[in-house]
């Protein structure tokens, strides 16, 4: 009992200063390793990703401006072309910036008056009919953005003399211009709060927190691959969560040409945000990927490449129009949904539980089972 | 000592009086504490649909009367901790405080658990025989009460620590650092030991080693006088360190507030000679007659109920090795075992509703009918994927849906190993009953768990 009672004192005494000896060891133990610097990840995700991608879009955009400018004083097929090419060229570069819903881009619904689709041909006829509208009303959501822009310029009419047509009309030339700016406006306003303000909050808010950047960028990164990527773009309209598919869902329905390239764009660019390769060029810095080596779980850095590798090769050989791959061919696109899936496996389970950021704020008791 | 003298010993009534006065004020703050976070409307208004424990499938919130509910809880812990109509307030707070843990798993804690067993225990025991109102409405009080119902208390207390204890001899905990390896480095915003410690392996091991030692050690390290202060010491600082580094609520207050117990009469003599001094002017002009020994009507009865009470605690926790497979992984037998901190599990459960005669099958999106925090319960635990999956299969075929089946697509990381398969999906869940039986759709665990 004796030698017993000292055994115990002896551990005791061990683990109190194991569990004490808190800021005695900043000399790198044996086996020390520095911490990692998360302040580096959210810099390169600002400053080389994030704040470029805007600035692209915000481009694209004012192109897209000037153009619509130029079709409403003549249109004319020529013009509605060029003005259809730098509609999908922001399109394009949207797929790059729809994730980042945090910052200005969140308190403003930024997404919801960019991309919500199907767009409601109603809202858009009555709005332009009416002639009086609050496009930043959440009821004209389904009415603006990208998806309405592609009703006005593909589905306005039945042929494309009669879409030419619709814009001698100035109620039809009003709205498409009011959407077109808005959706520039938009843009800027994010921009501008990104490069004046935001970028140097952003960067500095390296903590585990709720309301972190790092909590929050990954948070929203995965909400959007699950929910915009993989569920708006292809579990809807197949049909996955309904009885029957919804071909009419899939992205860009007017055009039905560009919903492939789309989603290409997007999943390159949830790739790219993965493995913190720059917007431009192709340097690469600190990133999820980084983080999950730093973590020593390369096994799920290259598993969830491998698995949007695998998406892309799916991707790559259905038909660049979805709507009609869906109706002839939609075992397909079920194969692209599965591949997606597994990435979401990776994203939600394995990489969230290694880089244990809290789900969100809310009911936080836990004793760990 | 022979077993029966055992029994007939008394002991000063101190210790659990002040062990039921703190136990009721620490009730009472975590019932407004619960309510403040607005939790009683997130956890229990909200959901469309609560996951129930297997047997109390009727225990269900109860809309808006769900705040009466926690009313009554508070209210009974307050007339607890002063030792108002003693017998019924405890009672009554077993009652509603179980109630409330019984209303969704998904919030199922350890200490939750411990928490009902001790209110539970609590109410067979003189608790109010001192420092209580009651004392003063009849007129009496008590020196002594037997000395079992303390060491009961303490009992109940050691078998939290040592059979949490127990649980953390096993080969993830010991000998891989985890589940700690994946938690601690995600504590790197602390002050001073965030960025230096928490990624380090050696802390890991160190923590996981300690934690398991401190588990085993402290009940007996709290009973033997010499040790006692420092192994109050021990509590406090392991129980104040878990605080800052894990989101566990109350436990560690209620845990250091509890082994308070341990200390001779002397200690609490002290704390309530002081509550006395500041509750001075409130004294009341009726003498109180202090009998010697608090005396049970029913002794030998219950005596032997509280003695079975103890021989199912010890027991019940093991009731997983009548279970096939690995218990981290089927988690058949986990809850209600003091298995605390054990494992980092997170699962996506996909449910495909199938017509079987027509073959026609759509997937169900989780939001729809779940909270984000129920769904990340629900994904990793098959008990809550089989109730789901009936929950589901009746929504549907209430919506006039034909020949409904519920598949379950599953993938679970436990303690960093990737992902892998759960549930086999091919077996209709909504024909699966719940049951104490082992669950056969629950896919092998492709590794090894060595321990207890």
């Amino acid at each position: 009992m004796f030698t017993l009672r000292k055994v115990f004192l002896a551990l005791s005494v061990v683990m109190f200063f194991n569990a004490c000896s808190s800021s005695s060891s900043d000399d790198n133990g044996t086996d020390g390793k520095d911490a990692y610097d998360r302040g580096e990840l959210l810099l390169n995700l600002a400053d080389n990703i994030i704040v470029p991608a805007f600035l692209d879009l915000n481009t694209k955009l004012k192109t897209l401006k000037t153009d619509k400018d130029n079709f409403i004083a003549t249109p004319n097929q020529t013009n509605l072309e060029t003005l259809r090419g730098s509609w999908l060229a922001a399109y394009k570069v949207w797929q790059s910036v729809e994730m980042f819903n945090i910052g200005k881009a969140e308190s403003m619904l930024y997404g919801f008056q960019m991309n919500v689709y199907p767009t409601s041909v109603q809202e858009v006829e009555t709005n332009i009919a009416n002639g009086t509208y609050d496009l930043t009303h959440p009821n004209n959501n389904d009415a603006v953005g990208f998806p309405a822009v592609d009703y006005l310029l593909y589905g306005v009419a039945a042929d494309e003399a009669s879409i030419v047509a619709k814009y001698t009309d100035a109620k039809y030339q009003t709205y498409l211009s009011d959407v077109i700016d808005q959706m520039q406006n938009l843009t800027e306003i994010v921009l501008n709060d990104w490069t004046t303000s935001y970028r140097d909050a952003f960067v500095k808010e390296t903590g585990n927190t709720g309301t972190s950047s790092v909590n929050k960028i990954v948070n929203d990164y995965n909400f959007y691959y699950e929910s915009r990527l993989r569920a708006a773009k292809i579990a809807i309209p197949i049909g996955h969560f309904s009885n029957t598919p919804l071909p009419e869902k899939i992205e860009a329905f007017y055009n039905q040409e560009v919903s492939k390239i789309l989603i290409q764009d997007a999943l390159n660019a949830v790739q790219d945000f993965f493995n913190g390769k720059a917007y431009k060029g192709s340097s690469k810095g600190e990133s999820f990927y980084s983080y999950l080596v730093y973590l020593e779980r390369d096994d799920i850095a290259t598993l969830i490449n491998s698995r949007f590798n695998d998406a892309r090769t799916r991707i790559d050989v259905v038909d660049a129009n979805f709507y009609s791959q869906i109706n002839t061919d939609n075992s397909k696109m079920t194969m692209i949904y599965d591949a997606l899936q597994l990435a979401v496996v990776s994203l939600k389970s394995d990489m969230m539980a290694v880089f244990q950021v809290s789900l969100d704020e809310g009911y936080q008791d836990n004793d760990g089972d | 000592m022979t077993f029966k003298s055992y029994f007939n010993q008394y002991t000063n009534a101190a210790p659990l009086a002040v062990f039921r006065m703190l136990f009721g004020l620490m009730m009472c703050y975590g019932m407004i504490r619960f309510w403040y976070h607005g939790w009683i409307d997130t956890l229990y208004i909200q959901p469309k649909f609560n996951f129930t424990y297997f047997g109390f499938e009727w225990v269900k919130p109860l809309g808006n009367y769900t705040y009466l509910l926690f009313i009554i809880c508070a209210l009974s812990a307050i007339f607890v901790a002063i030792g108002l109509k003693y017998r019924l307030a405890i009672i009554t707070f077993f009652l509603s405080f179980t109630y409330i843990e019984l209303m969704d798993k998904t919030t199922y804690l350890n200490h939750y658990y411990f928490i009902s067993l001790m209110a539970f225990l609590m109410i067979f025991l003189p608790a109010n025989a001192q420092l209580s109102i009651d004392n003063l409405i009849r007129k009496r009080s008590y020196q002594n009460i037997p000395k079992w119902t303390i060491d009961a208390v303490k009992l109940l207390l050691g078998i939290v620590y040592f059979y949490a204890g127990l649980a953390k001899l096993n080969s993830d905990w010991l000998l891989q650092a985890m589940p700690l390896k994946i938690w601690l480095p995600s504590k790197y915003d602390l002050p001073l030991i965030g960025d230096t410690l928490m990624h380090q392996t050696w802390f890991q091991y160190a923590m996981s080693w300690s934690g398991m030692l401190y588990d085993l050690a402290i009940p007996f390290l709290l009973l033997y006088k010499p040790t006692r202060r420092f192994a109050f010491l021990l509590v406090v600082i392991f129980h104040v360190f878990t605080r800052v580094l894990f989101p566990i609520g109350m436990f560690p207050f209620v845990m250091i507030a509890s082994t308070l117990i341990f200390f001779e009469a002397g200690f609490h003599k002290k704390i309530i000679r002081l509550i006395k001094d500041v509750f001075q002017n409130l004294k009341p002009s009726t003498l109180i007659a202090t009998q010697s020994n608090y005396k049970y009507t029913f002794k030998k009865p219950l005596v032997a109920f509280i003695g079975l009470f103890f021989v199912f605690q010890l027991a019940f926790p093991f009731r997983y090795l009548l279970y096939p497979g690995e218990l981290f992984w089927t988690e058949e037998g986990y809850r209600f075992s003091w298995r605390v901190m054990l494992m980092e599990k997170m699962g996506i459960s996909t449910f495909k509703i199938v017509d079987a005669k027509t073959g026609n099958f759509f997937y169900v999106d989780n939001k729809d009918f779940l909270t984000p925090f129920q769904e990340k319960q629900m994904g990793s635990q098959p008990d809550f994927i089989l109730e789901y999956a009936h929950y589901l299969g009746d929504h549907f075929t209430a919506q006039g849906h034909k020949n409904v089946q519920v598949f379950v697509e599953s993938y679970v990381t436990l303690n960093g190993r990737l992902s892998a398969p759960y549930i086999d999906k091919t077996v209709d869940l909504y024909q699966e009953k719940e049951s104490f039986k082992p669950k056969h759709w629950i896919l092998p665990f492709n590794d090894d768990i060595k321990g207890l």
